[in-house]
């Protein structure tokens, strides 16, 4: 059973051959098994996911059962869930338990199979989740190494079996740079496709919730369980859900392919480069029109990005004050509390990233810093809207390095963040964008970027499933 | 640079509290990060419209109706200092 795709495993549940607390309990065990080494979970959920699981066994005597409900699922540290304690990889939040749940796991079904909350960097701000607060976690590949981040948890939980799929955030490539080094595929859909209340929010111009899964369809499958319009979040597009599985095998003969230049330079290594080639080649092999798209602005993104998520993390964090919920320090005056509450409760990264952002905003930087950066966007957006006018897809590396070894990059923040330069243009623009294992280089998982569009999820999708079946990479679970 | 005096009017910005060695040390990474950023000021963007949000949305409204919310003592339950139906802080300096 741990070898089936979550699809398969649905399935398999649709058609009464397997019953969700079976898979519940294959599950529980294969964390037993391996994430006292992998460490991809904050909090094991086993009671949760049998409970639910056993609810929906009895709800499938009577039908109207949803197709992806059963499988269980691992869930970011990030997205609130009720009753179930939600740490954001951070000490001041360590005894924090929410009292609703986000919407997205709403509209996955009530009776969400959830076998654990999965490690992230503090806040979601990192590349590498040795950020988090409770320790790093192992990539599956190789435990000595880093599975990326900051959904580091979520991709090893996923490429660890340890559920058949998980649910991560993506903010500048939370999702797509972890899902990469641990060899499955990261989904970031279009900004507002997925309802971001009770998501704690980093950059809320920017945050994407997106499917952690093992192949494409399975993307697919939980992109359609989670998607949709939300009252209760004004940013989500008032825009039908269309069927994301109608078009998948739909081939890429005749689709235009366009090969960003600017993420394909001497600063992505030899090796990722060799994968992407390859991948791009058997695509035109396929009936692909290839050709070479430019997005100029590219070799500022990372640096408008690093002034836009700051801003919007110094903001977002000031909620965190030691008054409605969280750690607080004791002090006679409500500044003090406030001041040793932060500086107790946040960590490194952290504390960079708000003092990062506070000066961008404060008086006298504000145009220099946040307002160009702002306006980088606008450039950034423009070159993707001419991009996309000649191709339906571009293509690009997703990390410019395989898995590194933990501890290489900790003492060197922008060494780190150099990580998200093929992810954050997306980021900026606010487009779907998925990554796909596309082959090994020095043994280790390379992810091939595909992007589309605003809510050209279907297309982007379809190029993607093409992608990941001329890359023939088998997907099973490791260490 | 930036001054080890901006450092602690930006963290006193922020309410965040900082050792010296953390002055010191995220001063200096401050520098370096904002020297790489740097690079975005040689673009001549004066005329280009700043984006703050990648979708075309303006206001969006809904009716003004109550619905259901969270009751005052569930609300407070994760509250680390709840004194009858409030939040209650130290007093305010």
């Amino acid at each position: 059973m741990l070898d089936l795709t979550a699809s398969a495993l649905a399935q398999k549940i649709q058609d009464g051959e397997v019953s969700p607390r079976e898979a519940a309990e294959v599950a529980n065990n294969r964390v037993e098994e391996v994430d006292d080494r992998v460490n991809a979970l904050l909090t094991r959920t086993p009671e949760v996911a049998l409970e639910r699981a056993g609810r929906i066994d009895e709800r499938l005597r009577n039908g109207g059962v949803r197709p992806w409900e059963g499988v269980p699922l691992v869930v970011k540290d990030v997205l609130s869930t009720k009753g179930v304690r939600t740490t954001c990889g951070s000490k001041i939040l360590e005894d924090f338990t929410p009292l609703y749940d986000a919407s997205a796991l709403v509209n996955f079904g009530k009776d969400l199979v959830m076998v654990g909350k999965a490690n992230m960097d503090e806040f979601a701000m990192g590349s590498s989740t040795e950020n988090s607060a409770y320790g790093p976690t192992h990539n599956p590949w190789d435990l000595d190494r880093v599975p990326g981040g900051s959904s580091g948890g979520s991709a090893a939980a996923v490429a660890a079996g340890e559920g058949w799929w998980a649910i991560g955030t993506d903010t500048g490539g939370s999702v797509r740079q972890p899902a990469a080094l641990c060899g499955i595929v990261g989904l970031k859909p279009t900004y507002g496709r997925v309802s971001r209340y009770g998501l704690i929010a980093f950059g809320s111009s920017l945050d994407c919730i997106g499917p952690m899964t093992r192949d494409v369809r399975d993307s697919a499958l939980l992109l359609q369980a989670i998607a949709g319009h939300d009252p209760l979040d004004s940013t989500t597009a008032n825009i039908e859900v269309p069927d994301y599985l109608a078009d998948l095998e739909g081939g890429v003969s005749g689709m235009k392919v366009g090969v960003v230049k600017e993420l394909m330079d001497e600063r992505i290594d030899a090796g990722v480069r060799k994968v992407v080639g390859r991948v791009v080649d058997e695509l035109e092999a396929a009936g692909a029109e290839v050709g070479e798209a430019s997005l100029p602005h590219a070799y500022y993104a990372l640096e408008a990005y690093y002034i836009i998520a700051p801003a919007e993390i110094s903001s977002n964090l000031a909620r965190f004050d030691g008054v409605r919920y969280g750690l607080r320090e004791q002090a006679d005056g409500v500044h003090e509390m406030y001041r040793k509450t932060r500086e107790r409760g946040f960590g490194d990264e952290a504390k960079r990233r708000i003092m990062l952002g506070t000066y961008a905003l404060s008086s006298g930087y504000y145009d220099a810093y946040y307002a160009q950066a702002q306006k980088v966007r606008t450039r950034m957006i423009g070159d993707f809207r001419e991009a996309l006018s000649r191709y339906d897809v571009l293509i690009s590396p997703t990390s410019p390095s395989v898995a590194f070894e933990i501890g290489a990059k900790t003492d060197d923040p922008l060494a780190m963040y150099l990580q998200d330069i093929c992810a954050v243009p997306a980021s900026l623009a606010g487009i779907p964008a998925i990554s796909v294992p596309g082959g090994l280089s020095d043994g280790l998982p390379v992810g091939v970027q595909l992007m589309s569009n605003h809510f050209t999820e279907p297309l982007l999708l379809r190029a993607a499933r093409a992608a990941e079946e001329v890359a023939e990479f088998a997907f099973s679970p490791r260490p | 640079m930036i001054s080890e005096e901006q450092v602690r009017h930006v963290a006193n910005l922020a309410r965040l509290g900082l050792t010296d060695e953390e002055i010191s040390r995220i001063g200096g990474q401050l520098d370096a990060i904002l020297d790489s950023i740097e690079k975005i000021r040689e673009l001549d963007l004066e005329d280009v419209p700043p984006t703050a949000n990648p979708l075309d949305l303006t206001n969006v409204l809904r009716p003004d109706e109550p619905r259901d919310e969270l009751l005052p003592d569930v609300a407070l339950s994760t509250a680390p200092d709840p004194v009858d139906d409030m939040f209650a802080v130290p007093r305010i300096d």
